[in-house]
């Protein structure tokens, strides 16, 4: 028998704590996969965040740091300066980057830093029960926002990605979404693309992935998908949102 | 024809079933029996319909699946 796909060894073989059809599990699969494939794993420093993602460190197979809440950048900025020869890489979830980290992570853009965060959005606090995040969309309904979110009460949901492209240090920023097997394909590709503009030193990477929450949002898995796919998607857009200049890119 | 074989561990699935919802071919279904952590783990229901796509084992978040394509002697 040929092997077409089997599990990474990028993962451990621990079982995760995820909620079933949790879309972290695809994500980390995802960029184990990448640094498996680019044979870095044992050159690779990832940073773990608080959230529900806060044991990705027993999850991936790589040497992993935990930071406090938000502080994410600020560990790998540390980190990639010391070792400027490994790849590093923080593992953020929106509440964690969008809301208590939001300086951390605008400084990591603006000072250039070469590391590569993976922002996942789900538009809602998980760990702690399925509070408003500054991504919630308007209408949304979390146990703080009951009647869903309102633009005059709460404001807009914040676009994070395209307001981290505004800054000169963010080489690559761009949003995927994990809601069908051909966008899992894309996000793989941005992955890949993003430790590779790492490795050439052009400045920081960001990936956001369009995330579920199906305990939270109160949906089963599978229309979890179909309302990233319907809702979320019509408000984050995904593609490409800044990318180096192609005479920059050896 | 290319045949190929999905290969799931039980003990590692949840039971969200996105794998069911993202087949084109319907093999994967889900077994009456329960696991471990209480979930009805997938399972193939109708191996031969397999095309080889991956598109179960993409969206699988708990690497419970995965694939092989038969050569000549494989049963």
């Amino acid at each position: 028998m040929k092997p077409i796909f089997e599990y990474t060894k990028g993962m451990t073989d621990m079982p995760t704590h995820y909620c079933p059809g949790c879309t972290h599990g695809i994500a980390h699969r995802l960029i184990m996969e990448v640094l498996d494939e680019m044979g870095v794993l044992g050159n690779t420093v990832g940073v773990a965040p608080i959230g529900c993602s806060v044991m990705a460190h027993q999850y991936m197979n790589v040497d992993m740091c935990e930071a406090a809440h938000g502080r994410a950048p600020a560990v790998a900025s540390g980190i990639r300066r010391v070792h400027p020869d490994k790849i590093v890489f923080t593992y953020q979830g929106d509440g964690d980057l969008a809301s208590i980290g939001t300086g951390e992570i605008i400084h990591a853009a603006v000072r250039g830093e070469k590391f590569t965060t993976f922002f996942i959005n789900n538009g809602i606090y998980g760990m702690t029960g399925g509070q408003m995040a500054p991504t919630t969309l308007i209408g949304q309904k979390s146990t703080t926002s009951q009647d869903g979110r309102s633009k005059e009460l709460n404001g807009m949901p914040v676009k994070m990605s395209e307001m981290l492209a505004t800054i000169d240090g963010a080489a690559y920023v761009e949003r995927v979404a994990l809601d069908s097997p051909a966008h899992v394909r894309q996000a793989k590709k941005a992955i890949r693309r993003a430790f590779e503009i790492q490795q050439q030193g052009l400045g920081f990477t960001l990936i956001e992935f369009l995330s579920t929450c199906p305990t939270n949002w109160g949906m089963t898995p599978v229309k979890a998908l179909e309302w990233v796919r319907n809702n979320v998607m019509a408000y984050y857009p995904i593609g490409v949102i800044k990318e180096p200049a192609k005479e920059e890119q050896a | 024809m290319r045949a190929f074989k999905l290969v799931f561990r039980p003990e590692k699935c949840k039971g969200c079933e996105l794998c069911r919802s993202v087949c084109p071919k319907g093999v994967i279904g889900m077994a009456a029996t329960v696991n471990a952590k209480g979930y009805h783990p997938a399972c193939a229901v109708n191996q031969e319909a397999c095309i080889g796509c991956q598109s179960c084992a993409l969206m699988c978040p708990d690497g419970a699946i995965a694939i092989y394509q038969l050569e000549e002697g494989d049963q």
